[in-house]
């Protein structure tokens, strides 16, 4: 990826009262953030889903968007008809002990061809965990996913927690353009991509899937909370399923999960 | 009809692209606001061709370029920064309607005045809206004409095939909504990873818009902002306007065409009703910032609407100044926005 990211790099800065708290911050006068944790984790990603969940419940007048992310969730608000001091008095509210939804999540399941042609970083990356590129596949498809956030494109999803051992740093020559559907890894996260685009992450594999298809009704396969499970597939497979996607508008497994 | 109604592009200029009040409700999944810079000019534009004011128009920038009438006539209007006008040696008034025969090319040329042109034509253009809105993203290829920035040969299609019978409207002196003087900004959302320096240099010291500013961002030169210690954050969504610092420390407005999400700190906020003075500047123009409170942004953003909904009393007829009343251009809108939905 081009933009910076200390998730990323594995960085993140230190807040002074952030964890467990709520911290609202103003961003100009027509949109809010309110930030519930300090840093990546899935206990501070299931607040912010909640609280937006919550907030669309509540239909309160005078938000136009909420964007959420790892750890906070910006409100865009028209202040014609509300004010960040109703809103924070609105949150709080929300956020007493057990006033928040929080629901189900949906599952996926996507094929993931790996490494050759698709993942042209694969090798690179066992070497460096120093283990085999069998090993890097099982490992990296064997935990569950959570969709962390969608930003930098189009559909394109941040999943974490990578496992320990497969984080890697970033490639010193970052690819002009990678296609849309590629695995990647920066980091302690892994990426899954939706339009061509550059990016400097270790590229270990491809979905045949569309994360981002405008002929589907619902456009965008993923959303901020959804959990993601990595199925490897061989090219014959990949090529099958590419083709149908191709074709038609085709979804992953769903499966609600608690 | 033998032929669909259409605006040929002659000559795009430098960078001109299909604008509206910007795709709203996807920054959840990774889709970038876009839409006009100086929103206050789009509607304007609108007003004076009798469309709803979030109608999408063409944003000019720097130069304008060329565009020639392919319809038995259609009405336009000229908003936002000043360009010499051409329309085959009849005078173009700015932020006024005017009337194109068919065959008849307006040509622009380098702005005068601001940065960003508004061209508005009477209906709006026929394209299909793409997530909502029909805000061109050049980046994602979302929107507008096939999501790139218009090209020699171009057609855009018109939803009227001629221009109602209505009078033409101008905006009565001044006829340009003025974008000088300080920007005003709210500090946060990360100012606390800034030194009191930092925060102080940004509304002290003087910087000058870059000429690498483009439709994402407004890029400053001048004095160096310091982090106070780590430039990097946890990623989080960005708010139109966020000032973000670099790792150099130039302070960047992220603007319409912005990520929705990214790793540096921001500093402080342009607040909304000031972001059009900033999209209106200039490579090499000063920019002073000044920092008012949140509720002072809020407030400042009821009364540019409160101001702007008046603007439309400033709305006359062309040539019988004084004739309409406040009620006739109402009631005229009233129709306009009935005939503008198809």
């Amino acid at each position: 990826m081009q933009q910076r990211d200390s998730a990323v790099d594995g960085t993140p800065a230190a807040r002074p009262g952030g964890r467990g708290g709520l911290r609202f911050l103003p961003a100009g006068g027509n949109a809010l953030v309110v930030e519930l944790g300090a840093g990546i984790d899935p206990a501070t990603s299931d607040a912010v889903i909640a609280l937006e969940r919550s907030l669309a419940a509540a239909a309160i007048e005078g938000i136009l968007e909420t964007v959420p992310t790892y750890r906070s969730l910006l409100i865009a608000y028209d202040p014609v008809r509300t004010s960040a001091r109703e809103l924070e008095r609105r949150i709080v509210e929300l956020e007493r002990p057990g006033a928040l939804q929080r629901g189900t999540c949906r599952s996926w399941r996507v094929p993931v061809a790996y490494g050759g042609r698709f993942g042209a970083d694969l090798e690179w990356v066992a070497g460096r965990a120093g283990l085999a590129v069998e090993e890097v596949v099982r490992r990296h498809s064997a935990v569950e996913y959570r969709v962390y956030m969608l930003g930098f494109a189009p559909g394109f999803a941040y999943l974490g927690d990578l496992p320990g051992e497969l984080e890697v740093s970033r490639r010193a020559e970052p690819r002009s353009e990678v296609p849309p559907g590629s695995i990647s890894i920066g980091g302690r996260q892994t990426a899954l991509s939706s339009v061509p685009m550059p990016s400097g992450w270790q590229l270990i594999g491809r979905t045949p899937l569309r994360p981002f298809d405008l002929r589907r009704p619902d456009p965008f396969l993923f959303r901020a909370g959804d959990r993601v499970r990595l199925v490897p597939v061989d090219e014959a497979r990949f090529r099958e399923l590419e083709e149908i996607a191709g074709r038609q508008s085709l979804r992953p497994e769903e499966v609600e999960a608690g | 009809m033998s032929e669909a109604a259409a605006l040929s592009v002659i000559d795009p200029g430098v960078f001109s692209t299909v604008q509206d009040a910007g795709r709203r409700g996807y920054q959840r999944f990774g889709v970038a606001e876009a839409g006009a810079i100086d929103r206050a000019s789009l509607r304007l534009a609108n007003w004076l061709v009798g469309n709803d004011p979030e109608e999408a128009a063409l944003e000019l920038s720097l130069v304008g370029g060329s565009y020639e009438c392919r319809a038995e006539s259609c009405r336009v209007a000229l908003t936002g920064a000043v360009m010499p006008a051409d329309l085959g040696g009849r005078p173009v008034p700015h932020c006024a309607a005017l009337r194109l025969a068919r065959g008849e090319r307006l040509t622009l040329g380098p702005a005068r005045r601001g940065a960003r042109s508004y061209l508005a034509v009477e209906g709006g253009f026929d394209l299909a809206p793409i997530l909502g809105s029909l805000s061109t993203h050049v980046r994602s290829g979302l929107g507008g004409l096939d999501g790139r920035a218009l090209a020699t040969g171009d057609s855009l299609p018109l939803r009227r095939g001629s221009a109602s019978p209505d009078a033409e409207l101008r905006l009565s002196e001044p006829d340009w909504l003025p974008v000088e003087g300080p920007v005003r900004i709210v500090f946060g959302p990360q100012d606390d990873h800034f030194t009191e320096r930092a925060r102080r240099d940004l509304v002290e010291q003087r910087f000058l818009v870059s000429g690498r500013s483009d439709r994402m961002a407004c890029r400053l030169e001048g004095a160096s902002i310091e982090h106070a210690g780590d430039f990097n954050i946890v990623s989080d969504a960005i708010a139109n306007g966020s000032i973000q610092v670099t790792g150099t420390g130039s302070p960047v407005v992220l603007l319409a065409d912005r990520q929705t999400t990214g790793g540096y700190p921001k500093i402080a906020t342009v607040i909304a009703a000031d972001l059009r003075l900033l999209g209106q500047r200039r490579a090499g123009e000063p920019v002073r910032f000044r920092s008012v409170t949140l509720e002072e942004a809020e407030a400042a953003w009821r009364d540019a609407e409160a101001r702007f909904a008046k603007l439309r009393l400033r709305l006359q007829a062309h040539r019988e100044p004084g004739e309409l009343t406040a009620a006739d251009l109402l009631s005229r809108n009233l129709i306009s926005g009935v005939v503008g939905e198809f």
